[in-house]
């Protein structure tokens, strides 16, 4: 009988509300800063919009990627691509057989600046001004075919979409891809670019966003008792996976392996978390058990933890009741808290950070928590790094979607 | 104000450079899109509706295939614009 390969960690690429790259994120991140600013366009005034803030990104694409790159690709893509190139060469750009190569970048909503400029183009001056690049640009697969394109991963291209959870969906997509035997390596992450007045209004009102406008960059504040909704983010994050037999063979530094992944679904309502937490804690007890480890092992979790009122709580008990006893011993972090809600590529970015934390043993602050829920049972990373167990350890990067979708990946120190 | 066939090959190298990053003095009037410049139908197609949009003018679809170089663009666009 075959052996399943174990899947390891051998890239990582970011381009984020913190840094342009891997190493200016993980820094601002440690150093607990935040990513939140005010619009650069009068959209408050314009459209009436009841925020003027969102975690934008913090080195616009055109300060990357050549004018002709950059016509052609809608903003999400572009994110994308910069994070998966950042990967690649992180993983020291292995001279591998495209066939062998897979790429699975997600992201939760899709072009939808080229969509909505490509609308506005129709109603103000005709069909015959849209561009044939629009459908190539809005498609929600247009992120991964530029990154398949730009690498020549021709194992197979997949963008699967669940909202919020979609860029841990591809992560562990990615690595069932390398057990299967489908690649050897694997580009897998998410991305999201959605700051723009319609999608702000429409999360608005879901009543989902925080508006906390006279102190924006203190708004992301899970746990915080007086959070009030997420801060709406954008950007990208990205690893490479990699077959362990693949990655020894090149020699290859190995930063974590990704050991554990589960998926559920909550079956439950559109948008609201099931407050029994049930679909999330099957999908963090799936994701230890296909990693045949035990609460006991794990020393970190890096939580989804949006600063929803409703969800960040029905997440901290799922975190207990999977953990039990073994929970008093976790690190917990929300790093949103800093970076904002990136929607489809928070769960990339979140494993990028889980990953850092098992490499460096340091995990990365909570911000923004002046009185922590008394309600939270959970022993929270505030303010500044936490220095984690040497020895074998264990860390758990949660993801939840619009749609009830559950995303835990378990990642173990390398 | 119609165009001059100067200012037509010039506003048209602008296009293709911004498109393809091709410099816009590669863009003279012998060359062929595809054969010289690389430029594939997607690309096409997007210069032709950018032009259209820059010079006020309509280049139907039966009429693209006709445009293989450059300089049957800037006397198509000329002359549309008549």
């Amino acid at each position: 009988m075959s052996q399943r390969p174990d899947v390891v960690v051998t890239g990582l690429g970011a381009t984020t509300p913190l840094g342009g790259d891997l190493a200016s994120t993980w820094t601002a991140a440690l150093a607990g800063e935040s990513g939140v600013r005010l619009f650069d366009a009068d959209w408050v005034e314009r459209y009436g919009l009841p925020l003027n803030f969102a975690a934008t990104i913090k080195v616009a694409p055109d300060q990357v990627l050549d004018r002709p790159q950059l016509r052609k690709m809608d903003p999400s893509a572009q994110y994308a691509l910069i994070a998966a190139k950042e990967a690649w060469a992180h993983a020291g750009a292995p001279q591998m057989p495209g066939e062998r190569l897979g790429a699975v970048v997600s992201s939760g909503i899709g072009g939808i600046w080229t969509t909505l400029d490509g609308w506005d183009t129709l109603r103000e001056k005709g069909t015959r001004r849209v561009l044939p690049t629009t459908v190539p640009m809005l498609m929600p697969n247009s992120p991964v075919a530029y990154v398949s394109l730009e690498l020549g991963a021709k194992a197979g291209a997949h963008a699967l979409v669940s909202a919020c959870a979609s860029g841990a969906e591809a992560i562990g997509h990615a690595a069932q891809m390398i057990r299967s035997g489908q690649a050897d390596v694997v580009v897998a992450g998410g991305t999201e670019a959605t700051i723009h007045p319609m999608p702000i209004a429409a999360f608005a009102a879901s009543r989902t966003l925080s508006l906390r406008n006279d102190d924006p960059t203190r708004a992301s504040r899970p746990y915080d008792v007086d959070r009030d909704g997420f801060v709406i983010g954008e950007g990208a994050a990205a690893v490479v996976l990699e077959s362990a037999e693949h990655a020894a063979a090149r020699g290859a530094t190995v930063y974590a392996r990704l050991a554990g992944v589960g998926f559920s679904a909550d079956g439950y309502h559109i948008t609201s978390p099931d407050p029994s937490g049930d679909g999330q804690i099957r999908a963090m007890r799936i994701a230890l058990a296909d990693g045949d480890l035990s609460a006991s092992d794990v020393a970190h979790v890096n939580a989804h933890a949006t600063s929803t009122v409703v969800g960040d709580l029905i997440e901290a008990r799922s975190i207990r009741t999977v953990l039990g006893d073994a929970a008093d011993r976790v690190a917990l972090s929300a790093t949103k808290s800093s970076t904002g809600h990136l929607l489809g590529g928070a769960g990339a970015l979140e494993t990028v950070f889980t990953v850092l934390a098992l490499h460096h043993r340091q995990a990365p602050p909570t911000i923004n928590v002046e009185n922590p829920d008394p309600e939270l049972d959970l022993d929270l990373v505030r303010d500044t790094p936490r220095a984690l167990p040497e020895g074998q350890i264990a860390a758990i990067n949660n993801s939840f979607g619009f749609g009830g979708h559950n995303v835990a990946l378990v990642l173990t120190s390398a | 104000m119609a165009h001059s066939e100067q200012e037509i090959l010039a506003g048209l190298a602008e296009i293709v450079n911004e498109e393809t990053g091709l410099p816009a003095d590669s863009v003279q009037s012998d060359k062929s899109f595809t054969d010289d410049l690389d430029i594939d139908s997607l690309a096409m197609m997007t210069i032709v509706a950018l032009a259209e949009e820059k010079f006020g003018v309509t280049i139907p679809d039966d009429e693209v295939k006709n445009l293989s170089t450059v300089g049957d663009a800037v006397a198509f666009i000329a002359g549309a614009q008549a």
